[in-house]
């Protein structure tokens, strides 16, 4: 499959996800600089986490005007798989590809740690290889991963089954403690109401091998390797 | 201040506020052959501060020792370099930020970080890894909660945007740095054998670029401020610190790292401290060359500024570099895309001379040399009669406690042992996914992608044990260091120091400096681990008095196949422990007789450097035969909470947590055997079946062991003496610190 990572200044997951696609799942990957338009006929587009432009004014508000942006809009209107992963998902959703928005974490500090994800949905081309509820050990690392929307915003998401993985318990239990960020009940990650854009805030990117401690991130990117592709 | 400045007379009073003294002015005059004017007078100020010309302390710098077959570059460059195999390499470097931080927490670490991060890329390496070592007053005073957060959240938003992970760090809590906090900032590197570069200007008539942010009033006189003692005035320094921006040096990495890797420079060197004068004459003096700038040519954010104040801001996120010639052209190209500021603002010259210029007038002209030779002073030393007293502190006036189990309980809650997971969540310690043992282990190990090596990390420090004994102390810092790399299974390759002492110019202090460099390079040697950088902070006193003498070591070590890692913690139920080392029952100088009786004395901890040696050679024999599961060596808290630490911190993996049933294998004091810091000890467990394996490569090391007991159960159990159940020592170690800062 080919995959295209965009690079804004400032990303610095991009070489993460460069490098489990290509040297753990064995897929051809292209790095695109954002001042290009040219996506380079992708199967699907990676928008990587980092810190855009430093994300001194609000995370993901500066991305959104790149060039490339543009061209991953359209991309995506014509049904191109993308997922955006951690500041991915915050660009995602300033630019209007996803809903609602990622505030500042609960405690308002930066958080690196290991969390535990249930898969809300598996009818989507990212989670399509998890069973119901299946857990996912994967790392977060995010000062803005508080996901919020309103509250009919909240029921749209629901009503079309936009919640894609929620944090939880090692048991998939969802206690008030497995909620790392104060994200609205839980919500890890949404998808768009097509079901071919994604974004969560815990990086699979950091978790597609053994020796990094999990290699569960795998289901994400096997999901989406097993997906049939084609722009419409 | 305005240009007025350039008309500044120049009486005994200017001399004194830039730091000179009036024998050192009347060098400059010799070596000038008349009088300096007042920009002359600035760059000698800022380059022959003890920050950058190490006046009081080169002499005995030199004695270290630096040579070693792996050396690819030793002290004198931005940071030194290794040789890791198969043509790779790895740079690393600690460096100081202590008096910024202690004025303004957040810039002044953060600025930290981005200091020794341009320190690594400047040499070519691609930053890999950052650690850090802080020490503060007692977590209890409201002001050092204040200082604690602000250092930590500078480091994280520094780290976390330039997308570096912070792997590994120490923080102690101690009433000898109430009033002067340390900071000390580490980066890590890799790159390839070719891809190296170093900080010289050669080729006469090739241009010399600045690039990175611009050049503004922050900073100015940064080198000079930190080789000064801390005032109730030096609030007032606070246009001394400098503002991060750790965006603008996410670009300038990148970019000099396509300039570097494109072959497309001869030199290159970062601006930190004494910013454009030290990158200047440095790069001119190493290169045997001249440099002449114009001041008016280099890119600035302010107006009005004066020659000195560009000399001598210290604005950060900015390089210089000399390009090949032919190559200026795509040096712009580059900067350009990454959307950087790049000028050029001079030539290499022949003349061996700086020469600046502002709009063709010249400004000031010095020879190179004579800024970077700054004069060699030896100070006075005298032995502290402290050192006696702690000598003579009787340890039997201590009572044993009756509950050993509360104590135990008090030190794993005490902050400075305590885990110190509310600092390194804030990090981002996975980053670049090559992060393979977290923060909460003896070392912390990152991959070499596309290899098997691996390479172990550790930055540690004890000034209490050189406050008691600076030789000794300063010994078992680079052992316990060294230690904690073998128990990961690594061999120390080499080490980077930062030395943060009082005024050298006061006698007493002086001598503990002496006598802890002469330890750090008796470890050294013995050994086998070469010193390849490091830098001094002095002057870190104030009224009250000076800080505990603290040398702190940053270890690197190499794996050949990065699967031997080993990690701190109990794997299996059922497992045996042993003890490798002798149990001891001394509690001098213990973290314990500090924590529980309220006493900072007593006789250090000793160190046999033979003995500490044939530990690690054993630890690294194990590691490469997979023998064993776990590895922990006993530092603060001695002996019972290393066994505690063995028990729950593969939590810190969302590993389970496991019990252990232990005798106490020694006699004497039961409180020495449980909590004292006799060193060369280390806990490892492994399976049953690999005891007589094991004994054999500790019998074939000479390395003394002794079973103390087998992991299971839901308690550690230490003899009749200590029994907790581990969920809830486990709870009050990770909690301790959180519950402090909520």
């Amino acid at each position: 499959m080919r995959f295209s990572v965009p690079v804004f200044p400032g990303s610095n997951c991009d070489h993460d996800c460069e490098y489990v696609l290509r040297n753990v799942e064995n897929q051809s990957v292209e790095m695109i600089w954002h001042k290009d338009t040219d996506l380079k006929n992708p199967d699907c587009v990676v928008v990587p986490g980092g810190f855009s432009y430093g994300d001194y004014l609000r995370t993901g508000a500066i991305a959104r005007f790149s060039p490339v942006m543009k061209s991953v809009a359209d991309f995506a209107a014509k049904g191109g798989l993308v997922i955006g992963i951690c500041n991915g998902f915050q660009i995602l959703c300033e630019a209007g590809l996803l809903p609602g928005a990622l505030l500042r974490n609960k405690n308002l500090k930066f958080i690196c740690q290991t969390v535990y994800l249930r898969t809300e949905e598996t009818d989507t081309p990212f989670t399509n290889a998890c069973k119901p509820h299946q857990v996912l050990k994967i790392p977060i690392a995010h000062g803005e991963g508080n996901y919020f929307i309103d509250a009919d915003g909240l029921k749209n998401l629901k009503d079309n089954r936009q919640i894609v993985v929620r944090y939880c318990d090692s048991e998939g239990k969802l206690p008030p403690e497995s909620n790392p960020n104060g994200s609205l009940e839980n919500i890890a990650g949404i998808c768009n109401i097509n079901r071919n854009v994604f974004g969560l805030m815990p990086h699979p990117d950091r978790s597609g091998e053994d020796i990094l401690g999990s290699h569960d991130g795998n289901y994400i990117w096997k999901s989406i390797l097993s997906t049939k592709v084609g722009v419409q | 201040m305005t240009s007025s400045i350039m008309n500044v007379e120049i009486n005994d009073k200017v001399i004194k506020e830039h730091g000179l003294k009036p024998d050192e002015y009347q060098k400059i005059c010799g070596i000038l052959g008349r009088k300096p004017n007042i920009t002359e007078l600035g760059l000698y100020s800022v380059m022959w501060s003890e920050h950058c010309g190490y006046k009081h302390s080169r002499a005995l710098l030199k004695t270290l020792p630096t040579k070693g077959d792996k050396v690819l570059q030793g002290p004198g460059e931005n940071a030194g370099i290794m040789d890791i195999g198969q043509g790779w390499a790895v740079a690393f470097k600690v460096e100081s930020h202590n008096h910024p931080s202690a004025i303004e927490p957040y810039q002044g670490a953060a600025t930290g970080v981005g200091g020794i991060l341009r320190d690594i890329f400047t040499m070519g390496a691609r930053p890999v890894a950052n650690l850090n070592s802080l020490r503060f007053g007692p977590l209890t005073d409201p002001k050092v909660k204040r200082l604690f957060s602000g250092v930590v959240h500078g480091i994280a938003d520094y780290g976390n945007c330039m997308g570096i992970p912070t792997v590994a760090g120490e923080v102690v809590f101690d009433e000898s740095y109430s009033e002067n906090c340390l900071v000390n900032a580490m980066s890590v590197g890799l790159l390839k054998h070719d891809q190296i570069i170093k900080g010289k200007a050669t080729g006469v008539g090739n241009a010399v670029i600045y690039i990175g942010a611009t050049t503004g009033r922050d900073g100015i006189h940064g080198a000079t401020f930190a080789s000064t003692e801390i005032t109730n005035e030096s609030t007032e320094k606070r246009s001394a610190v400098q503002v991060a921006d750790p965006f603008m040096e996410k670009l300038l990495m990148e970019a000099t790292l396509e300039l570097i890797h494109g072959n497309l420079l001869i030199g290159i060197q970062d601006m930190g401290a004494a910013g454009l004068t030290c990158s200047t004459c440095e790069m001119a003096s190493r290169g045997g060359a001249g440099i002449e700038i114009d001041v008016a040519k280099v890119p600035q954010r302010e107006k009005g500024m004066s020659p000195y104040e560009i000399l001598l801001s210290e604005s950060q996120e900015r390089m210089l570099l000399v390009a090949k010639p032919g190559c200026e052209q795509k040096v712009h190209d580059i900067l350009a895309k990454w959307d950087l500021h790049a000028a050029t603002i001079g030539v290499v010259t022949d003349t061996g001379r700086m020469v600046v210029k502002e709009n063709g007038k010249v400004v000031a002209d010095v020879p190179a040399d004579s800024l970077t030779e700054a004069p060699v002073y030896y100070p006075a030393k005298s032995e502290p009669a402290i050192l006696k007293k702690h000598k003579e502190f009787d340890e039997n006036s201590v009572p044993i406690p009756t509950n050993l189990s509360e104590v135990l309980e008090k030190l794993i809650s005490d902050p400075t042992i305590a885990s110190k997971r509310w600092v390194y969540r804030q990090y981002d310690h996975m980053v670049r996914s090559n992060t393979l043992i977290r923060p909460g282990s003896d070392a912390a190990v990152i991959r070499v992608k596309g290899t098997q090596l691996g390479l172990a990390m550790t930055i540690d420090g004890l000034g209490s044990y050189c406050a008691l004994d600076p030789y000794e102390g300063a010994k078992i810092v680079v052992a316990e260091a060294a230690r904690n790399i073998a128990c990961s299974g690594a061999e120390s390759i080499g080490m980077t120091d930062c030395l943060n002492f009082g005024s050298p110019e006061k006698p007493e202090v002086f001598y503990y400096l002496d006598r802890v460099v002469a330890g750090l390079g008796d470890a050294c040697r013995a050994f086998g681990i070469p010193i390849t950088g490091g830098n001094v902070s002095l002057y870190n006193e104030n009224p009250t008095g000076a800080i505990d003498p603290t040398p702190i070591i940053g270890m690197m070590g190499l794996f050949q196949n990065v699967e031997n890692r080993i990690t701190q913690w109990f794997k299996n139920e059922g497992d045996f422990i042993y003890l490798l080392g002798s149990i001891g029952q001394s509690i001098g100088g213990s973290r314990y007789l500090a924590v529980t009786h309220g006493k900072k004395t007593g006789l250090c901890p000793t160190l046999n450097l033979d003995a500490e040696l044939k530990l690690h050679q054993s630890l690294k024999a194990l590691a490469d035969q997979k023998l064993l599961q776990s590895a922990h060596d006993c530092s603060d808290g001695g002996f019972a909470v290393a066994l505690a630490e063995s028990c729950f911190t593969g939590a810190t993996h969302e590993e389970k947590s496991l019990g252990a049933v232990v005798t106490l294998p020694g006699d004497g004091r039961v409180d020495g055997q449980l909590f004292g810091e006799a060193q060369s000890r280390v806990i490892v467990s492994f399976k049953a079946v690999n005891a007589a394996k094991v004994e054999e490569v500790l019998k074939k090391f000479g390395v003394p062991f002794e079973k103390i007991g087998t992991v299971g159960g839901d308690a550690l159990v230490i003899g009749k003496e200590v029994k907790v159940g581990i969920s809830r020592l486990s709870d009050l170690f990770f909690t301790s610190i959180e519950k402090m800062m909520a």
